[in-house]
């Protein structure tokens, strides 16, 4: 599988994780959100960037407890609860906002 | 979909977990399912002693380089353990004891010293060691 972006083409894999972490760009992040049927909001693209970050650091994506834990840390006691982010990303906030973050499916229970 | 909330009882049975990584990093899988089993041991709560002993002590080293094996370099994920640990030593609410071991024999018989690994660990003699292996609920060892 591949996607299309501004005439460029980005491979991924046949759940359509991006292969090639460093390739991402905001504009295939915007794509693959679409795929997933997410309208990006700010909100989104707080959790999105904050995977990336935390990819980048520890390589390697957080289980959806430690994401939780982060985000209430980062961005305060409101947004993190595993309710907010089911309501951002519906099917899986590790699953889907790691498709959009351009990272590899997270392995276990998320 | 319901509008009813509904709770889980998240109040889950703690034991006490001791892993030891026993073997060099790249070469074999062992030091990367411990390393993933750790983080399981983290998502649920428990209490845990990571150890790292004889080739096992290499893990943790700083400066690792994978290119030439052309495996990732997981090195950095144990910063996870380091923060887990934390986490846990701050919170109060948290009924979670971590430690982070190196055995002094192995460590020495390397030419090593607490500076070169790239997470801070207590450094403990094997018989030592020993007493607190026996104090463990479950020890997995890889």
């Amino acid at each position: 599988m591949a996607y299309e972006v501004n005439g460029k083409s980005f491979e991924s894999d046949e759940e359509g994780y991006l292969i090639d972490i460093a390739s991402w760009n905001e504009d295939l992040a915007g794509l693959i959100a679409k795929d997933e049927e997410i309208d990006m909001t700010e909100e989104h693209w707080e959790v999105v960037n904050f995977l990336r970050e935390y990819y980048n650091e520890y390589q390697i994506a957080p289980a959806v407890r430690v994401l939780v834990k982060a985000v209430k840390k980062k961005l305060g006691a409101e947004k993190g609860s595993n309710k907010y982010l089911y309501e951002l990303f519906p099917y899986g906030p590790a699953k889907q906002a790691c498709k959009i973050a351009g990272l590899p499916k997270p392995t276990g229970c998320v | 979909m319901s509008d009813t909330e509904i709770e889980f009882d998240t109040a889950g049975i703690t034991r006490k977990f001791m892993y030891v990584n026993r073997k060099a990093p790249y070469g074999t899988i062992y030091a990367l399912e411990v390393l993933e089993a750790v983080l399981i041991s983290a998502a649920f709560e428990q209490h845990a002693c990571i150890v790292f002993i004889d080739d096992g002590v290499y893990q943790i080293k700083k400066g690792q380089d994978t290119a030439a094996v052309n495996m990732k370099n997981f090195s950095k994920t144990y910063g996870i353990i380091a923060m887990e640990k934390e986490d846990a030593d701050e919170d109060e609410d948290m009924d979670m004891v971590w430690r982070i071991i190196v055995e002094k024999e192995s460590m020495e018989a390397r030419g090593l010293s607490r500076d070169d690994f790239v997470i801070d660990v207590e450094v403990i003699p094997s018989d030592e060691l020993a007493i607190i292996m026996a104090e463990q609920e479950i020890v997995i060892s890889g």
